[in-house]
């Protein structure tokens, strides 16, 4: 078994409102800022993970984005997994 | 006649869903704690509103994996009454018993006010006691009550009368101006196919006493207790 380090990147899906991201893009446009296209606010979920490998990892890490850290119907997901970091 | 209401950690209107069953109704209220697995033979269910485990990941997300929310989607599936409101709503389309999901409000705002609601479905077991058409003064309070679903899932509300309310202006017109948060086709509030799953943003348990400055909510207690006595 070997320790991984799981990073879930859940942004809101294409083509959904995402009224949050307008706010911080309309704010960035106030202080100045030019050149900055359209802006999406999401979440990042860091775990660490012990599975048999990095496929099995990466696997257990879709379900739990399927089941609960993402909704289908507004998100979308990226998973990164990688060898887990020394502690200490 | 025994109606449960859950209480998650962060649940605030649990109390109100409680005093409604039980001094308007006149029935028996019991509490059922998130952590229970019994429903504890109760005829119907309520999802109180509040902000259940803070709201933390997505607003119902972690409530619908709650060890109670087992039996209460069992109880649903069965053909068991089951209303969520507000926050309950969204937890009922996090469990997958209602199709679609609740987004941040269009506005950014939290909104707490009244609000005019056209009702679009009379029938059993928690609109019964409406008119079709009627015009309602209810409350909301939300942030997230944005309600949106894929194209072919709302059609398939449409078709299937399965929108229950919908945010119209005191004449009973389906406006834009009249939607509080953004939500689809000013959807308030949807029943699943068999009917039997009621969630809506609005507080129908605010609105159940002149005192409380409305009584437009006391029809959908009502309208369960009758449903339950002729079930019997």
């Amino acid at each position: 078994m070997t320790e991984y380090s799981i990073e879930v990147r859940v942004t809101p899906r294409r083509g959904i409102l995402d009224p949050q991201g307008k706010a911080v893009g309309g704010a960035l446009a106030s202080l100045g800022f030019s050149g900055v296209g359209e802006v999406h606010v999401g979440r990042i979920v860091v775990f660490s993970l012990t599975a048999e490998g990095e496929p099995q990892a990466r696997e257990s890490a879709e379900a739990m984005c399927r089941q609960l850290l993402a909704n289908p119907v507004t998100e979308d997901f990226r998973i990164t997994v990688s060898p887990a970091e020394n502690v200490g | 006649m025994k109606i449960g209401v859950v209480t998650f950690p962060g649940s605030n209107c649990d109390y109100d869903c409680y005093k409604a069953v039980e001094e308007l109704l006149q029935a028996e209220a019991v509490y059922l704690w998130h952590k229970e697995h019994d429903l504890q033979s109760v005829d119907a269910v309520f999802l109180p509103g509040g902000f259940s485990y803070g709201d933390y990941l997505r607003c119902g997300a972690i409530a619908a994996h709650s060890p109670i929310m087992r039996e209460v989607i069992e109880f649903a599936n069965a053909g068991g009454p089951v209303a969520g409101i507000c926050n309950g709503f969204q937890i009922l389309c996090e469990s997958g018993l209602l199709p679609g999901a609740l987004v941040r409000n269009r506005t950014l705002k939290f909104r707490s006010r009244a609000v005019h609601l056209r009702v679009e479905r009379a029938e059993p077991p928690f609109t019964s006691e409406y008119e079709m058409g009627q015009v309602l003064r209810i409350p909301i309070a939300h942030g997230e009550g944005c309600y949106i679903a894929d194209p072919a899932v709302l059609d398939e509300l449409e078709a299937n009368g399965q929108v229950a309310f919908r945010y119209c202006d005191a004449e009973g017109n389906i406006v834009p101006a009249a939607n509080p948060n953004g939500s689809v086709r000013n959807i308030a509030g949807i029943v699943n196919a068999a009917g039997n799953v009621l969630g809506m943003m609005p507080h129908p348990e605010r609105a159940v006493d002149p005192l409380l400055g409305s009584t437009d909510g006391a029809p959908v207690f009502r309208a369960l207790a009758d449903h339950l006595s002729i079930a019997r």
